[in-house]
């Protein structure tokens, strides 16, 4: 019942006043040490996520986005890994300067994380009732029956079917979609405030993919939590993000509001991404593909990194690294939310 | 609020008795099905192996003889005045199945109660090696770095001894009796499992559900007990029950070499050594022990294979 009070009580989030947001990041740069160099693989990354909210990190693959989230996790691996400078802000106070003990107890009861792939996330000799169960008996000291209890409970909100029969299974005996709403199950166990869930929908079947992310909309909704969702797919996005942060070799090349971007992009890097899914419309046309390849973090092209791959590259774009301008109409009214990190942001979007 | 509050749970009320019925309707169905996990299916796959019924009867068997020898034999070892010179080395008979040995003591009560030492060594060294050898490379293979490579190149220097020639040399300085053997063995033995036990820690720590796990906030020592062990323990296990055999043999070698098991105490590979001295003239003295100790190992290496086909498959 506390569900009801707090969605009662918490306004609408579009429509906080500024305060804090729940999560905050802020110019975030994450190294990788290997023997070849010094990959850069995040490379002053900003957003922030506000209660309720749902924020679409969009980018193909090395661009930096799992990375950041697990930063956020503290999960990084940290010899090879290393944050130069950065701070992530969560509900104000700054994670990484929290003991790894203080960190840790964040871990699951403030922030959890869904991972793409959940038969390999789930522990193949513990049947899932012991594993859910695990979460209540860690950070919330119950019995192991009260735990078997909270974790059918559970199983029956994320709509496993015949939940008290399929406590005692294990993981392989359970579909890939059953299993991807057992990890969301563990993710939502203490109610954090906040949940990263990384491609949460890619190792599915697409009809599938569709239902587990109603369900995370949903559940994030009853729950009033920040979500941050990690993807490569346009299509997943379109529904469920209030917001989209395009992630380009460790930058955030562009933010928008989740409409926007589709109806009129600001950076080529987006225009391709959305030129590059099928349409029924063009059915029989050659597919658009970006050409080239993703850049290598020990070695980012100077200049603007999308350059060597940018139909509209200038010299300009091979020399200076462009900020993230503050994107306005034509006639110079504000687009609330909007930024981005071209050069020629004018040119893309008034055309 | 209140309103709200009471409608709600009669909400949840409501659903969980609707729930309720049908919920175990479902589970009686899944009751009847086997639970396929790795330990059970294992435990299903031993039931129906032969090799390792034969195994497990004749352990079991040896475990008997060595708790309690009295229940297979009146005699005593220990008693001097049991054995008289006159009766040296004769053969076989109805009321001495074994015949005498060399000294003219009864060869079958010696056989018997030799079990226990070797039963103890057996156990014991495995014991050991696998507290020893599993804890060194869960930390090895966990911790990782510094730790790892100190810890490896330590257990390399182990490694590198020859067991047999390792146990002469320690063996040689200590007094022997079957704790010494096995501490010995267990001091030579256990880097075998250190490495299985770190690869295989390094080859699941890598895996996504230890990090989902460090993501859902459980800390090193539950991911360790938790997640790695169990994942890590299997080949584990198959090693340990197939070197237990081995152990034995190890124990009656050092033992046949004069430095193993001293005299009073007795040991198979003891009594091998003193009738090989007259063997032609009386093989029986020789034949018994050797016969028991060799079904002794073989008992235990058919339970490890058995074991090992149970719990790894594909190793076969």
């Amino acid at each position: 019942m506390t569900i009801i009070d707090k969605t009662s009580n918490v306004p609408a989030p579009r429509s906080a006043p500024e305060g804090t947001p729940l999560l905050e990041v802020r110019d975030l740069h994450v190294e990788f040490h290997t023997r070849d160099g010094v990959a850069k693989a995040v490379n002053g990354v900003s957003y922030s996520v506000n209660a309720g909210e749902t924020l679409a990190v969009l980018g193909e693959s090395g661009s930096g986005k799992s990375v950041t989230a697990q930063a956020i996790m503290g999960i990084l691996d940290m010899p090879p890994g290393k944050i130069p400078h950065g701070e992530i802000l969560f509900q104000g106070t700054d994670l990484l300067k929290l003991p790894a003990e203080e960190f840790r107890k964040v871990r699951g009861q403030k922030i959890a994380m869904i991972f793409q792939d959940a038969l390999s996330s789930l522990n193949p000799v513990h049947t899932v009732g012991a594993q859910l169960g695990e979460m209540f008996r860690v950070h919330r000291g119950m019995s192991k029956k009260d735990a078997t209890a909270k974790a059918i409970e559970l199983m029956d909100r994320v709509k496993i079917p015949a939940a008290k029969a399929r406590v005692g299974d294990y993981p392989h005996q359970f579909s890939g979609g059953m299993r991807q709403r057992i990890m969301i199950a563990m993710a939502m166990a203490l109610e954090p405030d906040l949940i990263i869930a990384d491609e949460p929908t890619t190792a599915l079947d697409v009809t599938v993919q569709a239902q587990v992310m109603d369900l995370l909309a949903e559940l994030q909704r009853e729950m009033n939590m920040g979500l941050i969702l990690i993807t490569h797919d346009l299509g997943v996005v379109a529904d469920v993000a209030d917001k989209i942060a395009v992630m380009y070799g460790g930058r955030i090349v562009e933010n928008a509001p989740v409409h926007e971007i589709y109806k009129r992009p600001a950076h080529p890097y987006t225009r391709g991404l959305l030129d590059s899914i099928p349409r029924l419309d063009q059915k029989g046309q050659e597919l658009y593909a970006i050409k080239g390849l993703p850049p290598n973090l020990l070695n980012i092209p100077s200049g603007c990194a999308f350059n060597p791959r940018c139909p509209k590259a200038q010299d300009i774009c091979r020399t200076d690294v462009p900020v993230l301008h503050p994107v306005t109409e034509r006639d110079g009214a504000d687009l609330p939310g909007r930024t981005s990190a071209c050069h020629f942001w004018k040119e893309q979007i008034h055309g | 609020m209140r309103d709200t509050t009471t409608v709600g749970d009669e909400l949840t009320t409501d659903t969980q008795t609707a729930g309720a019925p049908s919920a175990s309707k479902h589970a009686k169905p899944a009751k009847k099905e086997r639970e396929a996990s790795l330990w059970s299916d294992a435990m299903g796959d031993l039931r129906r192996n032969p090799v390792f019924i034969i195994g497990a009867v004749l352990v079991l068997f040896l475990l008997v003889l060595a708790a309690v020898p009295g229940l297979f034999t009146s005699g005593s070892p220990f008693d001097a005045t049991a054995c008289k010179l006159q009766d040296s080395l004769k053969t076989p008979s109805s009321s001495h199945w074994f015949g005498y040995d060399i000294q003219g003591c009864d060869v079958y009560t010696r056989t018997v109660w030799a079990a226990r030492n070797s039963v103890i060594v057996g156990i014991t060294t495995t014991t050991l090696v696998l507290l020893v050898g599993s804890g060194l490379g869960l930390i090895a293979g966990w911790v990782g770095g510094f730790v790892d490579s100190v810890l490896s190149r330590f257990t390399e220097i182990f490694f590198a001894i020859p067991v047999l020639l390792g146990g002469m040399l320690i063996m040689s300085g200590l007094q022997g009796n079957a704790w010494t053997v096995s501490v010995v063995l267990a001091t030579l033995g256990w880097p075998q499992i250190f490495r299985i036990m770190r690869s295989s820690v390094l080859q699941n720590k890598n895996n996504d559900y230890v990090m989902a796990a460090r993501a859902l906030g459980a800390g090193t020592w539950r991911i360790t007990v938790r997640h790695i062990l169990p994942n890590a323990v299997a080949p584990v296990i198959v090693v340990g029950a197939i070197s237990l055999g081995v152990y034995i043999s190890a124990e009656a070698a050092l033992s046949y070499l004069g430095i193993g098991v001293q005299p009073p105490g007795i040991s198979w590979g003891l009594m091998v050594s003193d009738a090989s001295v007259r063997w032609l003239q009386a093989p029986h003295v020789l034949l018994f022990p050797a016969a028991a100790l060799s079904v002794t190992v073989l008992a235990f290496i058919m339970v490890g294979d058995a074991v090992r086909d149970a719990l790894d498959p594909k190793l076969r």
